[in-house]
C-alpha cells in the first residue's frame, strides 16, 4: 500500500497534486520518468509521470487533472488513504545536457512534468527561457516553481485573463525568433500543444523533445498498446519513451489512438458520477 | 502353468471422460471448460494404470513426476498421499494437469496409448489437486532446515514459481519479484479464466507463500532494482521473466482502434478482467466481428475470449493449413466445437480503418502450401490477384512474441543470442554472468508452460548445488 502523505488541490480542484510514499521509487526516480498507480482492486493502471521526488523523505509527487473515472476515483483519496499499487520508476529518463540556451514549454498538467526538466536544466548551467499557458488564469499550476526553475517565465492565457492572451505557440514563435542561439526545446503538454509546437521549433531548426501520454497498459513493454509512430518507425512510449523527438512523432496517430475507448470512458465515468451521488456523504 | 489357475480376465474400463460444459453454454461464459472428476470418476480412472515397473509416462514428463505412485494412491482412495507424491516434484499440479500437453508428453508414451487410449494422467494430477484445494486438511511438504541462503526469483511465472517452490523445500530462503502487481505471470496475464482460473493461480501462489516464498509484486526489476543490485543481497540469482515482447504484423493500418497484440488483448480481460466491465475498470473493445491472426494455443485462447465477450464472428486467420497449426489438438477442438471460424491458407496484407480510426476490415491474400521450410512445415507462397476483404472491428495479433530487453539490457554480463533471448547451459540453467541463472520463455522463446516449469526444475538443482557445494 502506498499512503498519500500530501494532498493539494490546483485549478479550482480539477487538478490533483499528491505525495505519495514509496521510498524505494523516490531513490530510483529521474526527472522525465513515470509510474503506474492503481487505486484498488476493480481499478484501472494509470501511467503518470513524476513532478517531483523527495528521497530523503521517501517520497514521490504526481499531478493529474479529474478527467474520468479512474482520476476521479483517485480524487476522492485523502491524506492517509493509500494507492493499492505504485509500480516504477518506467520509462527512459529525460537526457539533461547542458546547451547553453534552452526553452521549456508547458500546457495544463504537463506543467507538471515539465518542471523538473526545467529545474534539472537549469542546475546544469542552461539559460532556461520557460513558457506555460492554460485555457483562463485560475487552471494555470505551478507559475511560483516554474519561476524559479527558469531565468525567463513567459505566462499565456486563450482568454487574457493572465499573461499574454493566445496560445503558448505565439510567444514560443517570438522567443525564437529573438533567440537564435537557443538548443533545445522542451514542450511538454496537450498533444495539439506538442504538435504545433513541434512544427514551430522544426521551422526555426531546433531540437525538441516530447513527453507522450498514450494508453497503457503494462507499462514495461508487454502488451504494445502505447505504440506510437516515431520517424516511421514503432516505438513503445512506456519502454522507448516517454520522451521522442517532436519532429519524428506522428501525432495524429496518437490523436488518434487517445480516442480507443471513448464511449467506455464515458459510461464507465457517468456511472462513478451517478454513484457518487447516491453515496454523498454530506449529512446535511 | 495350466489354465484354471490364470485370473478371471478383467473387464475393460474405457477412459474416463472429464464431464465439460456444453459447448453452446460455455461460449458464452467465462467459467472453466472441464467440470473436473468425481472421486468416483478418478478412482475409476486411476485403476486403468497398469501400474508399469519401468514407467515411460515418467520419462515424458519434465518434472519427472512419479505418476505411477500418485496415480496408486487414487486409486486406493487415499487423495492426501497422491497429493504428496505431486508436490514432491512439482508446486503447480493443479495448473500442469489443466494446461499441460499431456498428449506428447506423458500420456503420448503411456503404454495403454498403443493399443488402446492412454490413461487419463494430466485429468487425474488435476483432482488430486483439486481436491486438496477444495476438501483437503490443511498440510504442506516437509521442508528441510534453513541453510542461511538467500535466492532472488525474477517473474513470478512457471518457470520462476518451481524454482521458487524447489529451493524453499530445500531450507533456502526465496523472493519472487513480480513486474505486475499480481503473481503468476502467464499463468495470470495470458490463459484465460476459462481455461485456468485464477482463483488457482492465486491458490498455488498462496501455497508457496505459507511454504515460506516472499512474493514481491510492482518490482519491475530491470528498473526500480537491477539484476547487480540483487546480487548484493542474494547469494543467487534466478531469471524466469518470459518472452514479452508482443510481434505485431508490419503491415499498413496497425494503429487503427480494434488492433490488438494477443498480449494486449489478453492481458485487459485476463490479469484486468475487462471481460467484466465496467465493474472492473479497464475496458476492451467488444467486436463484433473478431480476426485472430495466428494458429498457435494464444491464437486460440483470444478467439475463444472474442467469442465470451459477443462476438458475432470469431475468425482465425492462418497462413497456413490445418495440419500445421501449432496449438494443442485438446485447444483447437474446444474452439471449432465453440464456433471459432477458421480461414487457413490466408495471410493478412492491410487493416482498412474508416475517417474515425476504428478498424473496419483486413485485405488478406489467400496462400497455397510450397515446399517445406526451415521449420520443416512446408511454406505458404500466396497467390498473385487473390485478394479480399473480411470485415471485422476487431483484430488480435497473436504470432509470437520476442525477447523483451528491459531487463537484459540493464544487465551487463549477461550473454544474449542474436534474437536477444539468454544464453544459458540447457542442462543448468547457467548464463554467463556468475550467480545467475535463467529459465523458461527469455531462453528458449515463447514456448509451454510445462517447459518453462521443467527449465525451472534444472536450474533450481544447479542453484541449490551452488549453494550447498560451490558450484
Amino acid at each position: 500500500m502506498f499512503e498519500i502523505v500530501e494532498r493539494e488541490e490546483m485549478a479550482q480542484g480539477t487538478i490533483i497534486s499528491n505525495w505519495v510514499r514509496a521510498p524505494k521509487i523516490a531513490q530510483k526516480a529521474k526527472p522525465g520518468q513515470f509510474v503506474i498507480l492503481r487505486a484498488n482492486e476493480t481499478g484501472e493502471r494509470i501511467p503518470l509521470t513524476m513532478a517531483d521526488t523527495d528521497p530523503e523523505r521517501g517520497l514521490i509527487n504526481v499531478i493529474y487533472a479529474v478527467v474520468g473515472k479512474s482520476t476521479a476515483l483517485f480524487k476522492t483519496l485523502k491524506v492517509g488513504d493509500s494507492y493499492l499499487d505504485v509500480i516504477g520508476p518506467l520509462g527512459q529518463p529525460t537526457h539533461l545536457e547542458k546547451v547553453g540556451k534552452v526553452v521549456c514549454v508547458g500546457g495544463g498538467t504537463g506543467i507538471a512534468v515539465l518542471h523538473p526538466i526545467t529545474r534539472g536544466l537549469k542546475q546544469l548551467g542552461n539559460h532556461v527561457i520557460a513558457i506555460i499557458g492554460a485555457r483562463t488564469k485560475d487552471l494555470l499550476i505551478l507559475e511560483d516553481k516554474m519561476r524559479a526553475a527558469s531565468h525567463e517565465l513567459h505566462i499565456c492565457t486563450d482568454d487574457g485573463t493572465y499573461g499574454h492572451k493566445g496560445f503558448v505557440t505565439d510567444v514560443l514563435k517570438k522567443v525564437l525568433t529573438e533567440n537564435k542561439d537557443i538548443g533545445l526545446a522542451v514542450c511538454i503538454g496537450p498533444v495539439p500543444m506538442m504538435k504545433f509546437c513541434s512544427q514551430m521549433t522544426k521551422e526555426f531548426g531546433v531540437k525538441t523533445l516530447v513527453s507522450l501520454n498514450p494508453i497503457m497498459l503494462d507499462g514495461t513493454g508487454m502488451c504494445g498498446c502505447c505504440r506510437v509512430q516515431v520517424g516511421g518507425r514503432m516505438q513503445f512510449a512506456c519502454v522507448d519513451g516517454p520522451e521522442f523527438d517532436g519532429h519524428a512523432v506522428d501525432f495524429d496517430e496518437l490523436t488518434l489512438r487517445l480516442r480507443s475507448y471513448l464511449p467506455e470512458e464515458k459510461l464507465s465515468y457517468d456511472r462513478f458520477k451517478a454513484s457518487l451521488g447516491q453515496g454523498c456523504s454530506c449529512k446535511s | 502353468m495350466s489354465e484354471e489357475v490364470k485370473a478371471p480376465k478383467k473387464e475393460k474400463i474405457p477412459r474416463q471422460k472429464m464431464p465439460e460444459q456444453d459447448s453452446q453454454v460455455r461460449r458464452r461464459n467465462f467459467d472453466e471448460v472441464p467440470l473436473g472428476y468425481t472421486p468416483e470418476l478418478a478412482m475409476k480412472e486411476a485403476e486403468r494404470c497398469i501400474q508399469c515397473k519401468d514407467p515411460r509416462c515418467v520419462q515424458g514428463c519434465p518434472v519427472e513426476i512419479d505418476i505411477p505412485g500418485f496415480i496408486k494412491f487414487i486409486k486406493e482412495g487415499d487423495f492426501e498421499a497422491a497429493i504428496r507424491r505431486l508436490w514432491e516434484k512439482n508446486s503447480l499440479p493443479a495448473v500442469c494437469g489443466r494446461v499441460c500437453p499431456q498428449e506428447i508428453q506423458c500420456e503420448g508414451l503411456c503404454i495403454l496409448g498403443k493399443k488402446d487410449e492412454p490413461v487419463a494422467i494430466g485429468n487425474l494430477e488435476r483432482f488430486a489437486a483439486d481436491y486438496q484445494r477444495l476438501h483437503g486438511r490443511d498440510i504442506l511438504p516437509p521442508k528441510a532446515e534453513p541453510t542461511g541462503k538467500k535466492v532472488a526469483v525474477v517473474g513470478s511465472g512457471p518457470a520462476g514459481l518451481t524454482v521458487a517452490g524447489d529451493l524453499i523445500l530445500k531450507g533456502h530462503e526465496v523472493t519472487i519479484f513480480e513486474a505486475l502487481h499480481a503473481p503468476g505471470g502467464v499463468l495470470i496475464y495470458g490463459i484465460p479464466e476459462f481455461r485456468l482460473p485464477k482463483e488457482i493461480v492465486a491458490h498455488e501462489c498462496r501455497y508457496l507463500e505459507r511454504l515460506g516464498v516472499k512474493i514481491e509484486v510492482n518490482a519491475v526489476i530491470g528498473r526500480s532494482e537491477t539484476v547487480d543490485e540483487l546480487l548484493e543481497r542474494f547469494d543467487a540469482v534466478f531469471l524466469g521473466v518470459g518472452a514479452g515482447l508482443p510481434m505485431f504484423l508490419n503491415i499498413p493500418g496497425e494503429h487503427y482502434i480494434g488492433v490488438y497484440s494477443a498480449n494486449e488483448y489478453l492481458t485487459r480481460s485476463n490479469l484486468m478482467r475487462a471481460y467484466d466491465f465496467p465493474n472492473y475498470d479497464t475496458p476492451l473493445v467488444r467486436g463484433k466481428n473478431v480476426a485472430t491472426f495466428g494458429g498457435g494455443n494464444v491464437a486460440m485462447d483470444a478467439a475463444r475470449t472474442a467469442l465470451r465477450m459477443g462476438a458475432e464472428h470469431s475468425y482465425i486467420i492462418y497462413r497456413r493449413s490445418h495440419a500445421e497449426m501449432p496449438a494443442r489438438a485438446a485447444e483447437i477442438h474446444h474452439a471449432e466445437e465453440e464456433g471459432v471460424e477458421f480461414l487457413f491458407l490466408t495471410n493478412p496484407v492491410r487493416f482498412l480503418g474508416n475517417e474515425d480510426g476504428y478498424l473496419t476490415g483486413v485485405e488478406c491474400l489467400r496462400m497455397e502450401l510450397g515446399e517445406p521450410d526451415a521449420s520443416g512445415r512446408r511454406r505458404p507462397v500466396p497467390i498473385p490477384g487473390s485478394e479480399f476483404l473480411v470485415e471485422i472491428d476487431t483484430a488480435v495479433i497473436a504470432i509470437g512474441s520476442g525477447a523483451n530487453p528491459l531487463l537484459t539490457k540493464s544487465t551487463p554480463g549477461l550473454a544474449l543470442n542474436k534474437w536477444g533471448y539468454i544464453i544459458a547451459d540447457p542442462k543448468t540453467g547457467k548464463t554467463m554472468k556468475p550467480r545467475v541463472w535463467a529459465g523458461g520463455d527469455i531462453v528458449t522463446g515463447a514456448a509451454t508452460v510445462i517447459l518453462a516449469m521443467g527449465a525451472g526444475r534444472l536450474a533450481s538443482n544447479s542453484i541449490h548445488d551452488f549453494l550447498t557445494y560451490g558450484w
